[in-house]
């Protein structure tokens, strides 16, 4: 019986060789992929297993932090200072439902899994710490972010405010916001809250600020004039232009209306001061699409890769249309889109002399033990404008906020120099639906602009007469950048 | 047969007994679960765990009784047999009580049940009473030729503990199979039993007809096919594990049944015929039943890719998480206590307890399981080798060959190499009657272990077989 049993002896030897040959395929070719599948709920389990690292605000002030939870896979879950304040910056990060924006780009930082934590991660090895997330340190000035919130209140709308000199996001207010905290855990509660905020129709969970493109209506005027003294269509403000009134659009008999008194033959001063349709229509017109798209882009639009990190969406001044349509577009009509972070790049640009900076908002990344890990550098991302045109175009901005005939008095702030632009944008069919008041500005003080700031406001109670952008818009950002100015004057 | 083969274990000089070696052996697999056990203590709640002294010493003084009883009363035996067992049961408790530790699989009980009770000091007094019942094995059979007398009697037992669970009040259905009795607030796997009992009825047959198997019979397309007359009992068998496959839901009993009755076969008659049989006999009726029983095909279609019904079938979910447990422990394995293998859920400490070796243990882990496991097989192998009985070797195959079917179809069904049958890992699952009975398995090798290499060999004369036996030239 001895040869059969030999036999057998292979065949069991064959078994257990089957098992050693399949469990090699698993844990070592296929471990990879099955320990990152989806279904893997190890993935969520690690990235909420330890306290997650905090997102800091400017000042120091953690706006972010961890909390256990009980009866739940997931040990921490993430919970919000002022949630529905900060939610455009920091995004979400909910155990059920992912995450977005700065918690889900900076993920492996906060989760502590980072490359460049490996150090930390040894050391703890042997000292017998848990693992800890690092931080992310951002821009965002607290004061300038309540003051922007506050102001808008009930309204529908976003702000966007930038330091011209470096490119740091100094606001991003986003109305009306959400808790992120809310849903930030996986029960019943949370899954509710999710699904009314998903389903809400004011579309809360939209960044507006960065991931909205509004018309940005008379506001981009002032790229308009940019690329007029840019492309020497205009090298004097102060001296006539050839625009008649009415003017008609080019190749067509469709006037373009005009709101203000006296366009005929306006200085291009004059026409951004009560904001003349005709003037910046015929004067695009005079630069062509081409040369209008150029500067456009050198300001930022056309651009899908504005990475702050956050990407914001592109805005848009379209490549492909005809005369009439350039010049509907160089008033802030037509296909003209743009995000409040770019109007506030526009304003940016002008107000730093010409030299628009690359916006960010990650100052730095830090390790548990707050050591810096990486710094951001301000990096220059165009020059739009010779310094002497954006002077030209300052004193052009200046004169509506200081005119008294400008539109942009209301956001007048004493002693100080500010520059802005209003705009009212009308949109959907036969301009049905409420327009949208913009207002953007800049401050200056003897040390250079250290704000400029963009608002966008979307929806109103007041009469629609009065969604202007000076109306509306202008206080908020009068507010924003009266924030910047008294914080920078206590530091 | 002759006495001096060329098998290593066996000569006609005195072998030394090897009992030192099994004591020393002994000490590491007493050492290595306890450090096992401090390290879950350690990793879960960062102090050494409570008991280290009681766990530690039971284990060492189970150890030492059973190696005690091996020394007085089966002299020669393997000395690898009994350290194997202790070490994968010491293991098995500690991968029990870590998984006791773990929050998810308490508060699943608690909403599924109402309460929570921990499974490792039931798995420690088991095997306690299994340590008896191996000392028992080992003082009260003395000879294991003394087996052959109750051939019929096996297999009526055999047929009776395959049958206990669907008698109705008596039988227990535990998610989706049928092989629970309880007795008493005891539940009882009579089929782990029935494993041992039906290789005692087969050995007892197949030594008394293995001629008549395979001389008298009609040679048909190459093939030698038996007489009906001798066929009958194999069939029996075949329908009975069908049967039980059918009314009771499991796959794995019938499998192995099946399985040891062919190895069994084949070894008895030496005719390969045998094997081409089993497997088309096997064949049809996974066929058959495939194509019937819902629950069967729900695991096929699990095992052929458990992610693409995932989210739709529990059967997918298990063995979707059971693999990616796998996966997930990589080559070194997250560490004992650091895994979240509990995620299988309910079965997790029963028959998915591989898959937390393979997370938190790793591929390191699991190959060296393995192995151990292979070891036991070989030994088992090697001692039917070397018995100087046909029903010895028949019983030892018959044992060690069910044993190696069943860790490929346990271990298989959890990494997803085969569908998934819902049966136990030797030693480490937690349940009574497993460990019972393998300890009894485990038992019995070493007694016939014993009866191999005792040097002086004295074959009781054994009416039955002396009546039948053919003597053929070697």
């Amino acid at each position: 019986m001895n040869k059969p049993l030999r036999r057998i002896s292979i065949f069991c030897g064959l078994l257990v060789l089957a098992l050693l040959i399949r469990t090699n395929w698993l844990q070592y070719v296929q471990a990879e992929d099955l320990s990152t599948r989806k279904e893997n709920r190890r993935v969520q389990i690690a990235q909420y297993a330890t306290q997650r690292g905090n997102i800091i605000v400017a000042g120091g002030q953690a706006i972010t932090g961890s909390a256990a939870t009980d009866g739940s896979d997931y040990k921490y879950k993430r919970v919000y200072t002022d949630g529905a304040l900060w939610a455009p910056v920091t995004g979400y990060a909910s155990q059920a439902f992912g995450s977005t924006q700065l918690e889900s780009l900076e993920d492996k930082i906060l989760t502590g899994n980072d490359d460049r934590l490996f150090f930390d991660r040894t050391i703890g090895m042997f000292t017998g710490e848990k693992k800890a997330g690092g931080n992310v340190v951002t821009t965002l000035m607290p004061d300038v972010q309540k003051a922007a919130y506050e102001k808008l209140d009930t309204k529908t709308g976003a702000v966007a405010a930038i330091d011209p000199r470096t490119g740091a996001i100094l606001a991003l207010v986003s109305t009306p916001s959400y808790d992120p905290s809310s849903f930030a855990g996986n029960s019943k509660t949370d899954e509710k809250a999710w699904v009314e905020l998903k389903d809400s129709p004011e579309k809360k969970l939209v960044n507006r600020a960065l991931r909205e493109t509004y018309p940005p209506g008379s506001t981009f005027k002032v790229v308009t004039a940019a690329a007029a003294l840019e492309h020497g269509v205009v090298t004097d403000i102060d001296a006539p232009t050839d625009t008649p009134e009415p003017f008609l659009l080019p190749t067509t008999q469709t006037p373009m209306v005009n709101h203000a008194k006296g366009c005929e033959k306006a200085t291009l001063n004059f026409a951004l001061q009560v904001s003349c349709n005709s003037v910046f229509a015929n004067v695009a017109d005079k630069v062509t699409k081409d040369k209008m798209l150029e500067t456009a882009q050198k300001f930022g639009f056309n651009n899908d890769k504005i990475d702050t990190p956050v990407r914001a969406f592109a805005s848009v001044y379209d490549k492909n249309m005809d005369r009439p349509g350039n010049s509907l577009s160089a008033i802030g009509q037509f296909n003209t889109a743009a995000t409040p972070l770019q109007m506030a790049m526009v304003a940016a640009a002008v107000a730093n002399d010409g030299k628009l900076m690359k916006p960010y908002m990650v100052d730095q990344l830090t390790a548990p033990n707050l050591d810096v890990i990486e710094k951001h550098e301000p990096q220059e991302m165009s020059r739009p404008l010779s310094p002497a045109n954006a002077q030209k175009l300052q004193k052009m901005m200046e004169n509506v906020v200081e005119n008294p005939n400008g539109t942009g008095g209301s956001a007048k702030i004493k002693n100080v120099t500010v520059g802005g632009k209003t705009g009212t944008a009308q949109h959907g069919e036969k301009n049905a639906k409420r327009p949208y008041a913009w207002f953007i500005s800049y401050a200056k003080t003897d040390k250079g602009s250290p704000v400029a700031v963009a608002v966008v406001i979307e929806d109103s109670n007041a009469d629609r007469e009065d969604i202007t952008g000076g109306g509306l818009a202008a206080p908020v950002a009068k507010a924003v950048m009266e924030a910047v100015l008294k914080n920078q004057n206590k530091g | 047969m002759s006495v001096v083969t060329n098998t290593t274990t066996i000569g006609a000089i005195e072998l030394p007994s090897r009992r030192n070696t099994e004591l020393l052996l002994l000490a590491f697999a007493v050492v290595i679960p306890i450090f096992a056990y401090a390290n879950v203590g350690l990793s879960i709640h960062g102090k050494l765990p409570p008991g280290m002294v009681a766990y530690g010493g039971g284990l060492a003084v189970l150890a030492g009784i059973a190696h005690l009883v091996v020394r007085r009363y089966a002299k020669y035996a393997d000395p690898l047999l009994l350290p194997i067992g202790t070490l994968l049961n010491g293991l098995g408790c500690v991968l029990i009580w870590r998984l006791d530790q773990s929050e998810r699989l308490q508060n699943l009980a608690k909403r599924s049940f109402g309460h929570f009770s921990e499974s490792a000091p039931r798995q420690m007094m088991y095997t306690a009473l299994a340590i008896a019942l191996f000392a028992a094995v080992l003082v009260l059979l003395k000879d294991h030729r003394t087996l052959q007398r109750f051939t019929y009697i096996s297999m009526a037992a055999s047929l009776v503990l395959l049958i206990l669970p669907v008698i109705p009040g008596l039988g227990a259905d535990v998610f989706g199979a049928k092989i629970w009795i309880s007795v008493g607030g005891f539940s009882i796997q009579p089929g782990e039993f029935a494993k041992i009992v039906i290789a005692i009825f087969f050995a007892g047959y197949l030594m008394v007809k293995r001629d008549a198997l395979a001389l008298a019979s009609r040679r048909f397309m190459g093939l030698y096919l038996p007489r009906g007359r001798d066929l009958g009992p194999i069939l029996m068998i075949w329908a009975m594990s069908l049967l039980v496959l059918v009314f009771e839901n499991d796959l794995g009993t019938s499998l192995l049944f099946f399985g040891m009755f062919v190895i069994m076969l084949y070894v008895a008659t030496e005719r390969t015929s045998w094997i081409v049989i089993g497997l088309v006999m096997s064949v049809a009726g996974a066929a058959v039943v495939g194509a019937t029983a819902s629950h069967v095909k729900a695991r096929v279609t699990a095992w052929l890719d458990p992610f693409a019904c995932y989210t739709k079938s529990g059967a997918c979910e298990q063995v979707g998480q059971s693999i990616m447990s796998f996966g997930s422990g990589g080559v070194l394995g997250t560490g004992w206590g650091q895994g979240n293998s509990d995620l299988i859920g309910f079965a997790a400490n029963s028959d998915f307890i591989f898959s937390t070796v393979g997370e938190e243990l790793g591929l390191a882990g699991v190959m060296a399981f393995l192995l151990l496991y292979g070891l036991i097989i070989e030994r088992g192998v090697r001692t039917a080798l070397a018995a100087r009985d046909p029903f010895g070797k028949l019983f030892a195959i018959g044992l060690s060959g069910a044993f190696a079917l069943q860790i490929f179809v346990v271990a298989g069904g959890v990494m997803g190499l085969i569908p998934l049958t819902g049966m136990t890992m030797p030693f480490l699952a937690s349940g009574g009657s497993s460990v019972l009975a393998n300890w009894a398995l485990i038992g019995i090798l070493i007694r016939i272990s014993d009866t191999a290499r005792r040097p002086a060999p004295a074959p009781a004369p054994s009416p039955d077989s002396e009546m039948t036996q053919v003597v053929r030239p070697s």
